[in-house]
């Protein structure tokens, strides 16, 4: 009896528990519905986030090719030997094992050493990159020897013509903090953007769009696999009007002298053919990165290396400004084909003494011979009587003074002084005396070989107001073709200035006639010789008749030329500024000559920029044989 | 000497045999088998590290539960006193030894496999206080004084687990004990006092805890607070569970186990890891399983003839439903992480001896619930 109410007290207790435990099991039940199904959705995000790590895939840059498709920045493979610091049994053991093998310095291998103890283990480190093949090869064959490391294939970009088209195209580099913007891509590690030119200009199309490829990772982040993968579209191409081996030539010939820049382009559509500027840098070094003492070195270069003087060089245009001078004569009244000039060998005015180049005078000249021979009091004479607005007026109609707004971004106005400037800049009013000194090209007025070239397309190409264009193609579009303006200035006054530039250089009298191009006379060619004063010339100079060639290089008068070819029908214009080349006819139209020559042979007007003309190796052979 | 034991026993082996609940044994292989498909999967589809081992841990061991299932109940109810004191001592032996050696050292390490003596020591406990309980009357347990002995039974494993430290076997330990004392017919006044004293004594108990202990007090009542650090495992483990949803990622598909951000996949968050794969559906059918074994126990506990068996099946029943609750809270993020496995399927030895020793001596109880049982 007693038993058996102790058996229903156990009996109830154990129902009791048995309850408790049911109930718990459905709180369990209950907590797992929960998280499962309520909070599923929650936690079904949570575990993607977890597990998928989205990379992004950088695209393949555009290439930049010139008129004829021929490349002028390319992706060359960059080949690197990587470490993956867990495959390795011993890290600095392997090290050392490559070092036997390539040549690796001392400060990569502490490097690599330093970062992976920061990285975890399965993160491949870099320890050489740019190797040559013959340093893959090695490598590669020798790999059972090297635990832990392995070779891969990045791109770099490399410029093939190199230091030929520096300035021209630009280069590339990382990305600094300024020039972030939302594009995930520049915070991709290693990615680099255009930093000037043209690597600059079209850099957005160039660039492409990246891809993505979202992998699976475990909790430390190894990649597990690929889930999903979008490509990266590559960039676009652009095509430049540039002719690429014109360009070289131009560059080579430049480099004869100290400090030069020229530009060759189309009269009539704008197309540029060649943009050179000496010196320049070598823009391969620029793509790897470029090294402190070597950045040093190009800062301190007197001609300026990092800078593009045919856009960016502003120079007094000297003689070559006496065109604009005469056609503003011409327009005001005051010259006419038979008026002359007598050319004493100064001019004066006031208690002003202006003095001709030539120190005993030209004696009677007329608007050609002033051309010609160039005599300064000519448009010393002129000048005084139309006033500085005339020729202001007619230089800015020219194109000087301002930015054409340009592909490439470093263009500099230059200066085309008026009354109104004058007063702004130095509170003065104008002096008579510094209207005769502008008309000759020297004083205030400032312009860039780019400027000199155009002013001259305007002058030949039957006055429409052109402008410069470099860019031929990006991807498949092409800017809209340009309808240009006629300028005010008749045809017949143009026709004068033809007919002076032409005797500058093929009349025996002319300043250039030593430049003249005897064989083959279809190559002939037209110009105007320029000298620009970088110190005034002391009246103790003057008289004891020192040489400019004597004086330090740096006190020596800068050379200038424009012309334009073929004679008849002109299609090609050329400016070139050798910075303290002393006379124009010295060494500025001996380049010149040598340019046109050169683009009459190749013709580059001959084939039009067309993007369907991918190159054809045909048409580049063609291209690079002599005519 | 086994063989001695069974074959004392009126009737012969074969038919013993034929008597063992079966049902029982199949829902216990049956958790079993899904303890193996999980480590299966923990190893990314391979047999090695886990499922082989476990598989062929599980077969020795069912052996030997079988074994002790045939021994007749009353031996057990001899030797319990002497269970208790080999359980006890290897206790104190790993105290000793975790002293001279370093930190928490909870096991002696067998060859073959790591023995966790507190394990051990919970099926002696069981024993020990259904041997004791045996022979009370209601009277004597109405007394005080009577619970003293059974207090100390508890207290000394409780109070050397404690010293390991590991305040969660300590607590589930004390709380197997308390629910036998309960069922004894121990007056409820007590137990009700014993948790105003236990809700009185936390501030005090905080004060002693060591800082990782508190740590996982503080990460339990707010896991996110510190997703990266201590609230790690439970951030996991629950993320793991709620993106498996109703039906689950597929076998071999729990990306959250596979990918490593379950801690611990194989052992004590192996129900996570069964959850994340298998959905709300498979969570729940395992659930009812450990509810059907549970119950089933009790079952037997009420079937019993003597009060021996009654108490021994209920005690043993009851300690293995603490291990899956608690381990099953734990992964939930209900309790506190305590570092207790669940029973069956979780990788890992010492944990299935202690359960299977118990379904055993359930069995045992079940096949000998007719036995007269007095002090032999």
């Amino acid at each position: 009896m007693k038993r058996s109410s102790d058996n229903e007290k156990f009996t109830r207790r154990a129902f009791f528990v048995g309850a408790a435990q049911g109930t718990f099991l459905v709180v369990l039940g209950g907590r797992l519905a929960w998280l499962q199904i309520a909070q599923g959705s929650r936690y079904k995000t949570l575990s993607d986030e977890n597990r998928i790590n989205t990379k992004i895939l950088p695209p393949t840059r555009g290439q930049i090719v010139d008129r004829f498709g021929v490349p002028l920045a390319v992706n060359n493979q960059n080949f690197r030997v990587l470490i993956i610091p867990e495959q390795a049994e011993n890290l600095e053991k392997s090290l050392r094992a490559l070092q036997k093998y390539i040549d690796v310095e001392e400060s990569s291998i502490q490097t690599v050493l330093k970062q992976a103890k920061k990285s975890p283990k399965y993160v491949p480190l870099e320890i050489k990159d740019d190797l040559s093949w013959e340093e893959v090869a090695k490598v590669e064959v020798n790999l059972p020897d090297l635990p832990g490391l392995s070779t891969n294939v990045g791109e770099i970009r490399g410029y093939p013509l190199g230091e030929a088209t520096a300035h021209l195209i630009g280069y590339v580099g990382a990305v600094n903090k300024n020039e972030l913007t939302s594009d995930p891509l520049l915070s991709v590690p290693g990615f680099k953007i255009g930093k000037s030119a043209i690597e600059k200009t079209h850099d957005l199309a160039m660039r492409g769009k990246a891809g993505s490829s979202d992998v699976e990772v475990n909790v430390v982040g190894r990649e597990v696999r690929e889930l999903k993968r979008i490509d990266p579209v590559p960039g676009e191409r652009v095509m430049l009007t540039i002719d690429g081996e014109l360009q070289r030539f131009a560059q080579k010939r430049l480099s004869e002298q100290q400090s030069a820049s020229a530009v060759v382009m189309n009269v009539h559509s704008g197309e540029v053919y060649a943009l050179a500027s000496y010196p320049a840098f070598d823009p391969n070094v620029f793509s790897r990165g470029i090294s402190a003492a070597l950045w040093e070195e190009l800062l301190a270069n007197p001609g300026f290396p990092l800078t593009n003087k045919a856009i960016a060089g502003q120079y007094p245009p000297g003689s070559t400004f006496k065109m604009i001078t005469a056609l503003a004569g011409l327009k005001a009244g005051k010259i006419t084909t038979n008026r002359t000039v007598f050319c004493p060998g100064h001019y004066i005015l006031g208690k002003g003494r202006f003095h001709c180049w030539k120190k005993g005078g030209h004696g009677y000249v007329n608007l050609s011979d002033a051309l010609a021979k160039s005599c300064d009091v000519f448009f010393y004479q002129m000048a005084n009587e139309m006033g500085i607005d005339a020729i202001s007026e007619m230089a800015s109609q020219f194109g000087l003074g301002k930015n054409f707004g340009f592909d490439l971004s470093e263009e500099r106005p230059g200066l085309v002084p008026t009354r109104d400037w004058k007063k702004a800049r130095f509170n003065e009013t104008w002096q008579p005396g510094e209207t005769i000194v502008n008309a000759i090209g020297q004083g205030y007025f400032l312009t860039t070989p780019l400027q000199l070239a155009v002013m001259t397309a305007r002058l030949v190409n039957g006055g429409y107001e052109v402008k410069p264009q470099i860019t031929g193609y990006v991807g498949d579009k092409s800017p809209a073709p340009q309808k240009w303006p006629k300028m005010k200035v008749p045809d017949a006054h143009l026709k004068l200035m033809m007919q002076g530039m032409n005797k500058v250089v093929n009349h025996e009298r002319g300043t250039a006639y030593g430049s003249r191009v005897k064989d083959p006379p279809e190559f002939a060619y037209a110009g105007k010789t320029g000298t620009a004063q970088v110190r005034r010339i002391t009246m103790q100079q003057r008289a004891s008749g020192v040489k400019n060639e004597d004086l330090a290089w740096r006190e020596r008068h800068h050379a200038l030329f424009v012309g334009y070819a073929p004679l008849d029908k002109p299609v090609y214009a050329c400016a070139v500024v050798v910075e303290h080349g002393v006379g124009g006819a010295l060494t500025a139209a001996p380049i010149a000559r040598d340019l046109l020559v050169e683009v009459q042979k190749r013709n580059p007007a001959g084939t039009p920029v067309a993007v369907q003309s991918a190159p054809a190796p045909a048409a580049q052979i063609k291209a690079k044989e002599p005519i | 000497m086994v063989k001695s034991i069974i074959l004392q026993s009126e009737q012969g082996i074969i038919h013993k045999l034929k008597n063992l609940d079966w049902a029982f044994i199949a829902l216990i292989v049956t958790v079993a088998c899904i303890g193996f498909t999980a480590l299966y999967s923990a190893a990314g589809g391979n047999f090695e590290p886990w499922a082989e081992n476990q598989m062929q841990r599980f077969s020795v061991i069912f052996f030997g539960m079988l074994i002790i299932a045939l021994i007749d109940v009353r031996w057990w109810f001899k030797f319990a006193w002497w269970l208790y004191g080999i359980g006890f001592i290897l206790l104190v032996y790993v105290e000793i030894m975790g002293h001279i050696g370093m930190g928490a050292q909870r096991w002696i390490n067998l060859g073959f496999m790591k023995l966790q003596p507190s394990e051990l020591m919970k099926v002696a406990l069981v024993l020990t206080l259904a041997r004791y309980f045996h022979a009370a009357t209601s009277e004597d347990i109405k007394r005080l004084s009577f619970l003293i002995v059974p207090a100390l039974l508890i207290g000394a494993p409780v109070g050397l687990v404690m010293l390991q430290p590991d305040l969660g076997t300590a607590l589930m330990t004390s709380f197997a004990g308390a629910a036998m004392v309960f069922v004894a017919g121990a007056p409820l006044w007590i137990f009700i006092g014993a948790a105003a004293a236990v809700a009185g004594a936390i501030p005090i108990g905080w004060h002693f805890m060591h800082d990782y202990q508190r740590q996982r007090v503080l990460t339990f009542l707010n896991p996110e607070s510190d997703p990266l650090g201590s609230g790690y495992h439970i951030t996991q483990s629950k993320i793991a569970l709620g993106s498996g949803g109703l039906k689950g990622k597929g076998f071999l598909d729990g990306s959250q186990s596979h990918l490593d951000f379950l801690p611990e996949k194989q052992t004590d968050f192996i129900f996570t890891l069964w959850a994340e794969e298998w959905g709300l559906a498979g969570g729940v059918a395992l659930l009812l399983l450990f509810g059907l074994i549970i119950w089933y126990g009790l079952w037997i506990a009420l079937r019993a003839r003597h009060n021996f068996g009654r108490y021994l099946a209920f005690g043993l029943t009851f300690n293995f439903s603490i291990y899956v609750f608690v381990n099953i809270a734990m992964v939930m993020g209900l309790i506190p992480v305590v570092g207790a496995p669940l029973p069956l399927v979780s990788y890992g030895g010492t944990a299935m001896l202690a359960a299977m020793i118990g379904f055993g001596l359930i069995l045992s109880c079940n096949l000998y619930r007719d036995s007269k049982v007095t002090r032999i």
